[in-house]
């Protein structure tokens, strides 16, 4: 791919990225939050990438640490969402309604 | 070496990668589909990880699987996903800004290394166009395109992990909240910001260990210096703002390996943060140059307090409280930071069933930059099982006040301060408020009236005659409350 296309992915995903967050509910801001973080460690790619090469091993053990730092971040991220938004519950939920 | 952009489905498959992240924050437009939004989330970032297991990983020496390679990635990822799992398990959620402070710079961390990485070692990520052989080792030189995404990679990645770390110690605890100013900080940061960008030139031109190093140990600086001089109460605008900063490092990296994945993440990630710090900004009246300029509360408890101690006040206690409510037709509840400090939003939650039994209407309004960071305190009240169409936003309850009997602060201030309609002197002056002095009764939990919210303001909704004043531990007096309400 050359620069251009690269830049052209990354325009228009900047433009999806703009009108889906501003479609995010306030009340799940915090969530957002945790989940951008997340998939922003999709960076793993490139600690894999320089954790699996051959040539530096220099280069080889910076990779494994950010594929660590990064492991924790996504399963973390990940984690820390899912159990946020398992608390959000409507008013008919059992869980509210057997207070009465 | 096989290179990413090489292989049509590699590169297919990180573009299905990048499109599940934008289906998991389009997920979160509302709470229904929010948790099939983190489960694509989930989907992206396995395909991004198999994807590169499969095209990165060289092949063993004699052909066939390189299964010591694979060990070795499978433990680091071992290693990352349990010590990610154990501590989104047990973390409070009082504590999520800290948590999601400190998974920033762990972002940020991360992309440092993976530059360095691909520094020191350019041909495994196919970014060298030549290779110069020399005596020892060969050196391979990087595209020049190449050289400007790394060195901004790299210093992005820099200044998101120390300011994630100050902004971390900060929400921790660890440091104070208070702003600390440097004289002349303005003009040092400045300094370091074009140094950085001076370095990143002639890096271009030079491909030299010693200016890639410079550039990271001042980006490193510069976060920092950024981050000090924030007050605590601006940390929702700082989390925010690291929250894009940790995505345009990942953008910039993208860039480098030429992976859509990353660029869609990080061009998602970037302005979501982006966005966030704008919402949080309108939200206090500020603009963003002033928030990272830094400073705010720093005069707190000066001018005013000779002042607002002669004013009569009245002081009510729990059982007064109770009887309020309990004869009310709607309640609505304001939380700010101080809820969060006192824990108190489980008792909070039992003292509205308790209201909701003696046929009261129960609501929750919420300001946006209540709590220490986006959304904080909606996730406090699901945590404590409200539900959440019994919490509205600023903008949505406003104008209730007015049809509303009790107003119940607890833990906010400066967002019911109604001087920010009237006084242009005011420090706080134009930022949108609740409007609580226009319910009939307005209950307002505060420790002492000897201290300020944060911006250093008295707030003239105490002195008002319909106005009572609950001075306690919120979770002690909202607990008493509920016993006084059987």
């Amino acid at each position: 791919m050359d620069f251009v296309a690269i830049l052209s992915i990354f325009v228009m995903a900047c433009f999806v990225g703009y009108y889906v967050v501003w479609s995010v509910t306030p009340a799940l801001h915090t969530p957002l939050m945790a989940v951008t973080n997340a998939i922003s460690s999709v960076i793993i790619v490139g600690a894999l990438i320089a954790g699996a090469a051959a040539g530096s091993a220099g280069s080889k053990w910076l990779g494994l640490l950010a594929v660590v730092l990064a492991s924790v971040n996504i399963f973390g991220g990940f984690a820390v969402t899912q159990r946020m938004l398992a608390m959000y519950k409507k008013k008919d939920r059992p869980a509210a309604a057997s207070k009465h | 070496m096989e290179q990413v952009a090489g292989n049509p489905w590699a590169a297919l498959a990180y573009l299905i990668a990048g499109m599940c992240f934008i289906l998991a924050l389009r997920g979160l437009s509302s709470p229904v589909s929010s948790q099939r939004g983190n489960r694509f989330g989930m989907i992206g970032m396995t395909i991004a990880v198999v994807t590169t297991l499969v095209t990165h990983v060289p092949a063993a020496d004699g052909g066939g699987l390189n299964s010591a390679t694979i060990a070795e990635l499978l433990a680091a990822i071992g290693i990352g996903a349990a010590i990610g799992i154990v501590t989104a398990r047990r973390i409070a959620m009082t504590a999520m800004p800290q948590l999601v402070a400190a998974f920033h710079s762990l972002v940020g961390l991360a992309a440092v290394l993976v530059a360095a990485a691909a520094f020191l070692n350019p041909l495994a990520f196919g970014i060298a166009d030549r290779v110069i052989p020399m005596i020892g080792q060969p050196f391979a030189v990087i595209h020049t395109v190449s050289r400007i995404e790394m060195g901004l990679g790299v210093a992005i990645g820099a200044i998101t992990f120390s300011g994630s770390v100050i902004a971390f110690l900060k929400l921790n605890g660890n440091m104070g909240g208070k702003p600390i100013l440097l004289p002349g900080r303005h003009l040092i940061n400045l300094g370091v910001l074009a140094a950085i960008l001076v370095l990143i030139v002639a890096f271009t031109q030079d491909q030299s260990a010693w200016i890639f190093w410079t550039i990271t140990i001042l980006s490193f600086a510069i976060g920092f210096l950024l981050i000090v001089p924030i007050g605590g109460a601006d940390m929702p605008v700082v989390v925010s703002m690291l929250n894009s900063y940790s995505g345009w490092a990942a953008a910039a990296m993208g860039f480098t390996l030429h992976n859509s994945a990353m660029i869609i993440t990080g061009a998602l990630v970037g302005s979501s943060g982006a966005i966030l710090s704008y919402i949080m900004c309108r939200a206090m009246n500020r603009s963003f140059v002033s928030v990272i300029a830094g400073g705010f509360g720093a005069e707190s408890g000066g001018g005013g307090d000779g002042v607002k101690v002669d004013r009569p006040w009245k002081r009510g206690s729990a059982e007064d409280a109770a009887f309020l409510m309990s004869q009310a037709e709607q309640v609505i509840i304001v939380p700010g930071y101080g809820m969060a400090v006192a824990q108190a939003q489980h008792v909070l939650r039992e003292m509205a069933d308790k209201l909701k039994a003696h046929g009261v209407r129960v609501k929750y309004a919420i300001h946006p930059v209540a709590g220490r960071m986006p959304g904080h305190m909606n996730v406090l009240l699901a945590e404590a099982n409200v539900p959440y169409d019994e919490v509205f936003e600023l903008e949505d309850i406003n104008s209730e006040f007015a049809q509303t009997d009790v107003a119940f602060v607890i833990g906010a201030n400066d967002v019911t301060n109604p001087a920010a309609k009237t006084d242009r002197s005011s420090p706080i002056y134009g930022m949108p408020v609740l409007d609580v002095e226009k319910a009939k009764t307005v209950l307002f939990i505060k420790r002492s009236m000897g201290g300020v919210g944060y911006a250093g303001v008295d707030n003239d909704v105490f002195y008002r005659d319909n106005t009572m004043m609950l001075l306690a531990d919120a979770k002690k007096m909202v607990e008493e409350i509920v016993k006084s309400l059987d």
